[in-house]
């Protein structure tokens, strides 16, 4: 992970770390604060806990989103100070989820924008001059566009990959096949990295094509407090502890200093949390299907 | 709580979750929160309404949670659910397809005219309160074919023009959602914790339509920001019935997580 982040995010870089609430690469967010990154465009639906910590680390000059909010648990509170106060400052784009996704949709088809029918009456378009519109030549319709996203580098966190990041995900799929295909360098983490065999025997779970990935680093637990389907479950007691850490600037800056500076790696962490195999995912294996011909 | 001698005791939220769960018919396909709203439609599918089809944000699709889902992408909605898609599928291929027939929706602020602001209170360069924003909550505002709205009352909470518009209702800044190309009919009915308001159907304005048991008019203006209007003949709204407390209770949230007051 630290030569996978020291070679392929630098400082002023756009940064994307997708996974809808699943598959959140906490990993990688640790390692680039670590790595004391700075001025980072920073860009996801949901920013979650680990953008809030990217926030207080220093890392951000800017976030692009569509909703801020620690999910089921309440604020993220490094990210409202910044927004209410100004500490640190923190630029803000903001659509709405399908704006997002859209823009991703456009970014990984190398197209400059998107279409959707959406924005009509609501102020988004007031506050984000980058929502505009378009007249469709067939219709005449007037159908809202957002800008394609293309970031310089995207971070995805899966269950498995090969050697060469053919990436298998299973579960909620989010927006990281768009993110991963919409960027210009791909790290891909994985829980476990499997032959090619595994993959080619399972070739529709496949997300991500190896061709478009950079490097894949092996970092089991590396999505908690998030989870990964099938391999471990959400960290909710975290997800509700994190409303009276974020809330104290200094209880921040503590839970950094001991669980992302005070340690070496991923490893390091998920011995300092210990305990995490009360998380561990019960088995509910598919029964597969006939590739043959 | 309920006042009649029979009726076991209820808190408000177990009455707007039992509410809510009324407002979906049978076969439905309804996008679904977390929260009031999860709970609802998991009530709706345990009584009336079997066959609801429930689709997250996240890409579940006919979920059947056997969990309470803690939040939007819980992997309980995953496991045995029909079909999981990427977010590009929910919002393209269904949403805007027109597939949703309900959806939920809440707010911070919610104003005479159905509009929610779940964005800034106060200035957008300069807010008072940063809120989290749309998610997806604009685009089921416009897309959904109706939305049902729930929300305790209070004056700070339904003011008589949002601070901003997240997600629109039946009149902005003047134009109707017709005149703006909306494809859905937009917040047909808010469920509140004293009594339901309906839209006007020629105004688009929110008028008080029910009163819960023992709850007065004036009690629900005192928690609107604005002159409430009144149906001429006011409904009254059953309180949850006994299995549909337990289930709430003891199946649904049996830690209380969303039904405690």
């Amino acid at each position: 992970m630290r030569d996978a982040v020291a070679a392929l995010v630098r400082d002023g870089d756009t940064v994307v770390i997708e996974g809808f609430t699943h598959l959140i690469c906490f990993a990688a967010g640790h390692e680039i604060m670590r790595q004391r990154r700075r001025d980072l465009t920073l860009c996801r639906l949901t920013p979650d806990l680990i953008y809030d910590q990217m926030i207080a680390a220093g890392c951000a000059r800017k976030l692009v989103f569509s909703w801020a909010g620690n999910p089921g648990a309440g604020s993220l509170h490094a990210f409202r100070r910044a927004v209410e106060k100004g500490e640190p400052p923190l630029e803000l784009e903001e659509y709405s989820h399908f704006g997002m996704v859209a823009r991703l949709s456009a970014g990984s088809a190398r197209l400059p924008f998107w279409t959707l029918r959406d924005y009509m009456g609501t102020d988004l378009p007031v506050a984000n001059p980058r929502i505009r519109s378009v007249v469709c030549p067939y219709t005449g319709e007037s159908l809202a566009t957002v800008p394609a996203l293309n970031p310089d580098v995207t971070i995805v966190h899966a269950q498995r990959a090969d050697a060469e990041g053919n990436t298998q995900i299973w579960g909620l799929l989010g927006v990281q096949k768009e993110a991963a295909l919409a960027s210009e360098r791909v790290i891909v983490v994985v829980e476990e990295l499997v032959d090619q065999s595994v993959i080619r025997a399972d070739p529709n779970r496949t997300i991500i094509p190896g061709l478009a990935v950079d490097a894949v680093v092996v970092e089991p637990w590396g999505a908690h407090p998030s989870y990964a389907q099938g391999y471990y479950d959400r960290d909710n007691d975290f997800y509700v502890s994190w409303e009276a850490i974020s809330r104290d600037a200094s209880a921040l800056h503590r839970y950094l200093e001991e669980y992302v500076f005070g340690v070496k790696d991923r490893a390091g962490y998920v011995e300092r949390c210990g305990g995490l195999e009360r998380l561990r995912a019960s088995s509910k294996v598919c029964a597969g299907v006939n590739y043959g011909y | 709580m309920g006042t009649e001698a029979a009726v076991t005791p209820y808190t408000p939220s177990e009455m707007m979750a039992t509410v809510a769960a009324r407002e979906l018919r049978d076969g439905e396909v309804v996008f679904v929160g977390i929260g009031l709203p999860n709970l609802a439609c998991n009530l709706a599918r345990a009584t009336h309404a079997p066959k609801l089809l429930l689709i997250y944000e996240s890409g579940a699709v006919g979920a059947e949670p056997e969990r309470l889902p803690v939040s939007i992408g819980d992997p309980s909605l995953v496991t045995g659910s029909l079909m999981v898609c990427g977010m590009a599928d929910v919002f393209q291929c269904l949403l805007q397809n027109g597939r949703i027939e309900v959806g939920f929706l809440g707010g911070a602020q919610i104003d005479r005219y159905g509009n929610i602001n779940t964005t800034v209170v106060g200035d957008y360069e300069h807010p008072k309160v940063r809120l989290p924003g749309s998610g997806g909550a604009a685009e089921i505002a416009i897309h959904a074919r109706r939305t049902v709205v729930i929300s305790r009352l209070n004056k700070r909470a339904f003011p008589e023009a949002v601070d901003f518009i997240t997600s629109p209702g039946h009149r902005m800044k003047g134009q109707t959602r017709r005149e703006l190309g909306m494809p859905g009919a937009g917040p047909v009915r808010v469920v509140t914790d004293k009594g339901i308001l309906d839209a006007d159907e020629a105004t688009g304005e929110l008028v008080l339509s029910a009163l819960y048991p023992g709850v007065t008019a004036d009690e629900v203006r005192a928690g609107i920001g604005w002159s409430l209007r009144s149906r001429d003949t006011l409904g009254t709204v059953e309180p949850p019935a006994d299995r549909d407390l337990h289930l709430l209770r003891d199946v649904l949230d049996p830690r209380g997580l969303y039904l405690k007051s």
